[in-house]
């Protein structure tokens, strides 16, 4: 791959002076492919993180408890009239500087790298939103709908494994769709905990090199990229899961 | 059943409506007395390892400097949000134009706005913008770095207010539009007499939000060294010694300072929006 | 799951059909502090249609969901083939495998096919063989006249069509007495006459039917004895003819003039 397109980018910078150095600098190449797969990492693992916190949320907010309630209330409260931008330093400064360390033979490195402190970070901020989304879905499956479940004899368990979960899940789908790509936009702020994703790469390859520009034009691309291919890939999901006869 | 069941109003739940249903002034107060709590014992804590003045003295002293900087933040916000909310209209009303050739470029315009992180539009602005321009008659224009950032902020709010305009004038009827050329309105007489007052009601909660949302991205603005309320805080940190007891303290004061400001927005615009759900 | 029956067939005991199969004694329900059922009592024999008419609010709804158990009561005792509905140990799902309900809203499973929504219980609740169920639940859908709609999704059916596949749903249980909720309330008026249809069918096979309706043609014609309820009371019951030609209580008379 990168032989192939390496004499076209050097040529191009010989005639041009457009300098696309991370395809054809062997070194650049691999800081760029590296900052490709943390970034989509990232993506990946904050998306998913938020999932988890978001259905739990869900529970929580569906149970007896007041007090449960009220504390995932606050959390979302809490997450969402904050910057996000101070939350990531928040977890990652404040809190990172009272995990431990660990000997790695010589120096010392935090259990919690700034990587895995930027997935809690983000998942706990997108968790905000999608508690509300899947409660939502949760509370638009129709009482009766349930009713009827329970006199065909289906147990709480029943019912809600074959007729709640699989309704909800459907109907939040489009919002979720909507959030998760807002949260793979905002994963671009790991760059102030100096997680080496791509916003941060190019940053260093545009200062080593000066050519701004075209690192800047190959960033947007980048996140153009990636926030189609994700909502193409969440809107086809949806198309598969689409109540027939209730769609769009 | 209806077509409408099993669904959910999307706009209600995207990040770029971030007031959840039950915005209430108790919560916020609640929240409030917790950050203050554990504000206090993280510098409790950190006092009785050290010699020098608390944590929690600390800030105190600091404060004043923190809050020039938070200053900074709501300047920023207020220009920025005055700029899009211009160009905004502007680029949405190029949105609804009959003619093709200004409207194609201004849907790509607004989607490109609404789909970049800020923070690469940021990056974008404050790298590429020149110091100054040179106008005709040899006077210089000067662009400070927090007139570039208000600039960089003010873009993504723009596409989203353009959107905001388009959303509210396709959600007028289109009999509206018809009586009033039935009225022997022109286009443009219906949309300044008709339909633009008509969109105004319901695009204030939506633009109240993204004034909330513009607020809480202007910390980045730290990220490119302008004295806002987080590189004051960092400073602030740094110049008392750099002792991790500082870190959660300080932290927590931001996330509080915004807290403050940005909650009775989210109420105000709850309430706003109930009513005018009730209205239509 | 408790130890579910692998089918229904080996602990089945046909009722007599000389006690009634359904039978109310002094019922009472209230919301809080509104009483909507007053004492209400009546018997139902096996294979007997019984339609129960009355203004909108009089507790007909609430009557008949109490008979499978969706709305505790508070006084009174109701029996299902000699079981207490009200009993709390009453297991529940016996009660319902015997007592099917078809409600005004439909209430299909927006997620699965019309054939999928009729197999579902019989095959998760019932715990019997897919083939055998399939094979069942075709020839139900072809008996309420949807041949050639098993694999529609319910939001691609009419409201009378997905109110039939309803009833299949509920006859795929093999019931022995069929509640009706108001089942043609939500419909349009052209498709009203297909789910009567099914309806007097399904009478005529000799299925024992509680009906709640405003269809007072069509309760004349299949119903073997008529309840008229008011405020939480019966006014007045008795067979079509009698009911409809020679009511006694001027409320009933009222009510008549106002519908018929």
């Amino acid at each position: 791959m990168f032989e192939l397109i390496a004499p076209f980018f050097r040529h191009l910078y010989e005639r041009t002076g457009l300098n696309f150095i991370v395809f054809y600098d062997p070194h650049e190449f691999g800081r760029f492919v590296a900052g490709i797969s943390i970034s989509l990492q990232l993506i990946f693992w904050s998306l998913l993180l938020s999932l988890v916190i978001g259905v739990v949320g869900a529970w929580t907010q569906r149970s007896q408890s007041a007090i449960w309630r009220g504390c995932v209330h606050a959390y979302i409260q809490a997450f969402r009239n904050t910057p996000p931008m101070i939350q990531l330093l928040f977890f990652y400064f404040a809190l990172g500087a009272f995990t431990p360390s660990v000997d790695m033979g010589g120096y010392t490195q935090p259990i919690i790298s700034s990587f895995v402190w930027a997935v809690i970070s983000f998942g706990i901020f997108g968790g905000a939103f999608n508690v509300e989304i899947f409660r939502a879905g949760l509370d638009a499956v129709p009482e009766s709908t349930l009713e009827a479940a329970e006199s065909l004899c289906f147990s709480r368990w029943q019912t809600y494994t074959n007729v709640t979960l699989p309704l909800a899940f459907r109907i939040s789908l489009p919002a979720l769709t909507n959030n998760l790509v807002s949260l793979a936009k905002t994963t671009s702020l790991a760059y102030v905990i100096a997680v080496p994703e791509m916003t941060y790469v190019l940053n260093q390859v545009w200062s080593d090199n000066i050519n701004v520009p075209e690192m800047m034009l190959l960033l947007f691309l980048y996140y153009v990229l990636v926030v189609t291919l994700l909502a193409t890939a969440l809107h086809a999901l949806e198309r598969r899961l689409v109540l027939p006869g209730y769609g769009q | 059943m209806t077509k409408r069941a099993f669904r959910l109003e999307t706009e209600q739940f995207s990040q770029e409506r971030f007031f959840c249903r039950f915005v209430d002034w108790r919560v916020g107060a609640g929240l409030l007395v917790a950050f203050a709590l554990s504000m206090a014992m993280a510098s409790a804590q950190g006092a009785a390892q050290q010699a020098a003045p608390s944590p929690l003295a600390t800030l105190v002293i600091w404060m004043p400097f923190i809050l020039k900087g938070f200053a900074l933040n709501l300047v920023i916000s207020f220009l920025a949000m005055a700029i899009a909310t211009v160009l905004g209209i502007g680029l949405g009303l190029m949105q609804i134009s009959l003619i093709w050739l200004v409207r194609a470029p201004s849907r790509f315009v607004t989607h490109l706005l609404r789909n970049s992180p800020w923070l690469v539009i940021l990056f974008v602005i404050m790298l590429l913008l020149p110091v100054d321009i040179r106008l005709p008659g040899n006077q210089r224009v000067m662009f400070p770095d927090w007139i570039k950032v208000t600039i960089a902020f003010a873009l993504p709010v723009m596409g989203n207010i353009s959107e905001i305009l388009r959303g509210a004038v396709n959600s007028i009827p289109t009999g509206q539009w018809e009586s009033a050329e039935g009225l022997a309105f022109t286009r443009s007489q219906a949309l300044r007499w008709i339909i633009l007052p008509q969109c105004i009601r319901r695009a204030i909660p939506p633009w109240m939000n993204w004034y909330a949302l513009l607020t809480l991205s202007t910390p980045m603005a730290s990220i490119f060294s302008i004295h806002e309320a987080v590189s004051n805080a960092q400073a602030g940190m740094e110049a008392a010694g750099a002792r991790p007891g500082l870190l959660i303290p300080f932290y927590l004061f931001l996330l509080c300072l915004f807290f403050i400001y940005i909650y009775p927005i989210a109420v105000w615009t709850r309430k706003l929006e109930r009513k005018y759900a009730v209205g239509s | 799951m408790p130890s579910a029956p692998k089918s229904r067939t080996g602990d089945y005991r046909p009722w007599p059909d000389d006690k009634p199969i359904v039978s109310l004694n002094d019922v009472h329900k209230s919301y809080g502090m509104v009483e909507v059922l007053k004492g209400i009592s009546l018997d139902v024999k096996k294979g007997e249609v019984i339609c129960i008419i009355g203004p909108s609010g009089s507790g007909k709804s609430t009557l008949i969901r109490c008979i499978n158990g969706l709305t505790p009561i508070q006084k009174g005792s109701i029996t299902v083939e000699g079981q207490e509905v009200n009993d709390p140990k009453l297991d529940k799902l016996s009660l319902r495998r015997k007592v099917g309900i078809v409600f005004q809203q439909f209430n299909l499973f927006p997620h699965k096919t019309a054939l999928q929504n009729v197999m579902m219980a019989p095959v998760l609740i019932l715990r019997e063989p897919k083939a055998e169920v399939e094979q069942r639940a075709r020839a139900l859908i072809s008996k309420v006249r949807l041949t050639g709609k098993e694999d529609v999704y319910p939001g691609h059916l009419s409201g009378g069509q997905q109110q039939r596949v309803a009833i299949a749903r509920s006859l795929a249980m093999r019931p022995d007495v069929m509640l009706f909720d108001e089942v043609t309330a939500a419909l349009d008026p052209e498709t009203v006459k297909e789910v009567l249809l099914t309806i007097k069918e399904l009478a005529a096979d000799g299925m024992t039917c509680i009906l709640v309706t405003h269809e007072m043609g069509f309760a004349r014609e299949v119903a073997d004895h008529i309840y008229f309820t008011d405020l939480g009371v019966i006014v007045e019951h008795g067979a079509p003819a009698q009911f409809f030609t020679n009511a006694k209580d001027p409320r009933t008379r009222q009510f008549l003039s106002q519908v018929l």
